[in-house]
């Protein structure tokens, strides 16, 4: 422990370990559905973004597990292979099926925009563990942000049947993605300390981004659905398959040491 | 509680041999990064900190490039392997990060060795805006021409991206600006 976490109540640092896992199943399942794409992605070049772009997201993961892991001294590859379903508490907008490209680069730029938002703020938290961890992946987040806002461009200024997919990719991705400024219990007490970034700041600064890019930028409109409510712990009938894939060499061989 | 340190085993005898940093220093100057061979990880930046107590224990502080890069236990196994060699039977190698590593930590001796590899090396990181959709402008390592294209923003590794020069015609790695 160090000295910063011995500073910490057990209710700060109950909330402190539920903000983390959020963000770390956030990115593990959404580096999966990135992953999925390997293979498959359009072109040679797409296919070797997505994968870079997985493989920092479960950077990212790890460094938020591993601040877990000073807090409770629980394991991430625990964590990460070992919960089903009903632990995980990723967002439903993750989870979504990766649909068509797209959906993928909508989602991406989406989300990219969020954590490199979050990540900036968190860079100027009291609690000096996660001020390193934002200030390192801020760094690596700011090449996804460049790279999908590039691309929500090119798809919805391209063809029309392009523009069309996007179009439809934010109406079905714009609900979902509110679920990503939902706060945790116990967090708002984190976000008074100065331990964690307010995330109604967050959003608003997300929002006044993704909309000027998108619908100034980009041509698209906005759709008028309302925030999705549903708590993190409760999901869609696609991460139970994702994590079965995720978790399956894992789980058939826990004792190996070498994969 | 996983810290990130490595205690090596006792070795037989108690060590005697009086060890400066410098030493490691030097040893470690040795180590190449393991994706990029023709620069070491002290020519990187990585290599944070040294220190030897009065035991001959040896502590060395290094700081991550990528954090999903999938050489850092090769380059952590690396580390000890290299103290080792020195005779060193007390070898802690500690992470961290901060301040967080920075392409600007490249040294210039090791930027010359990427570009005669290939490789353009980077342009100052500096404190640059978060959102930024123009990529930093960069220098064709065989011609040294700026009339460059970026053909892919995300390249064989996660520091690298791809360009083709329009003027020579070669395609060529570059190093991102971290």
């Amino acid at each position: 422990m160090t000295a910063a976490t011995e500073a910490l109540s057990t209710a700060q640092t109950q909330a402190l370990i539920r903000r983390l896992t959020a963000l770390a199943d956030d990115e593990i399942i959404l580096a999966h559905r990135g992953g999925e794409w390997t293979g498959h992605a359009p072109i040679l070049e797409e296919d070797i973004a997505l994968a870079n772009i997985a493989q920092d997201e479960l950077g990212h993961a790890t460094l938020y597990l591993g601040l877990r892991t000073d807090l409770d001294g629980s394991d991430p590859d625990r964590l990460a292979f070992f919960r089903g379903a009903d632990e995980y508490t990723n967002t439903r907008f993750v989870e979504l099926p990766r649909g068509d490209w797209a959906f993928t680069m909508l989602r991406q730029f989406l989300y990219d925009t969020f954590e490199a938002l979050w990540l900036e703020a968190a860079t100027r938290s009291s609690y000096a563990p996660l001020a390193a961890v934002a200030a390192k992946a801020v760094r690596e987040e700011k090449f996804h942000v460049q790279h999908t806002a590039l691309w929500a461009e090119r798809l919805a200024l391209g063809t029309e049947e392009s523009r069309r997919r996007t179009q439809t990719a934010l109406n079905e991705l714009w609900p979902h993605a509110a679920q990503l400024f939902q706060l945790v219990e116990g967090e708002a007490e984190l976000v008074e300390a100065g331990l964690l970034p307010d995330l109604g700041a967050v959003h608003a600064r997300w929002h006044d981004l993704v909309t000027r890019h998108l619908t100034g930028k980009c041509g698209l409109t906005l759709p008028q659905a309302g925030a999705e409510s549903a708590p993190r712990t409760v999901h869609t009938e696609h991460l139970a398959p994702l994590l079965a894939e995720m978790q399956r060499v894992a789980r058939e061989h826990p004792n190996a040491e070498v994969w | 509680m996983d810290d990130g340190r490595t205690l090596m085993e006792q070795g037989p005898e108690p060590s005697t041999i009086n060890l400066q940093p410098s030493a490691v220093w030097k040893a470690l100057a040795a180590v190449p990064d393991p994706e990029i061979p023709v620069v070491s990880i002290t020519d990187m930046g990585m290599v944070r900190d040294v220190t030897v107590d009065g035991g001959g224990r040896v502590q060395v502080t290094f700081t991550p490039t990528f954090s999903g890069c999938p050489a850092l236990h090769v380059i952590r196994e690396s580390i000890e392997q290299a103290v080792r060699a020195l005779g060193v039977q007390d070898v802690e190698v500690r992470s961290t990060l901060t301040p967080p590593w920075t392409t600007d930590w490249i040294n210039e001796d090791a930027r010359e060795r990427l570009r005669q590899y290939g490789i353009a090396p980077p342009a100052p990181a500096g404190e640059e805006q978060l959102i930024q959709l123009d990529a930093e402008p960069t220098r064709c390592p065989r011609c040294s021409s700026l009339n460059v294209r970026m053909t892919a923003s995300f390249g064989p590794t996660l520091c690298k991206r791809m360009y083709v020069c329009d003027s020579c015609k070669e395609p060529f790695e570059g190093f991102k600006s971290v």
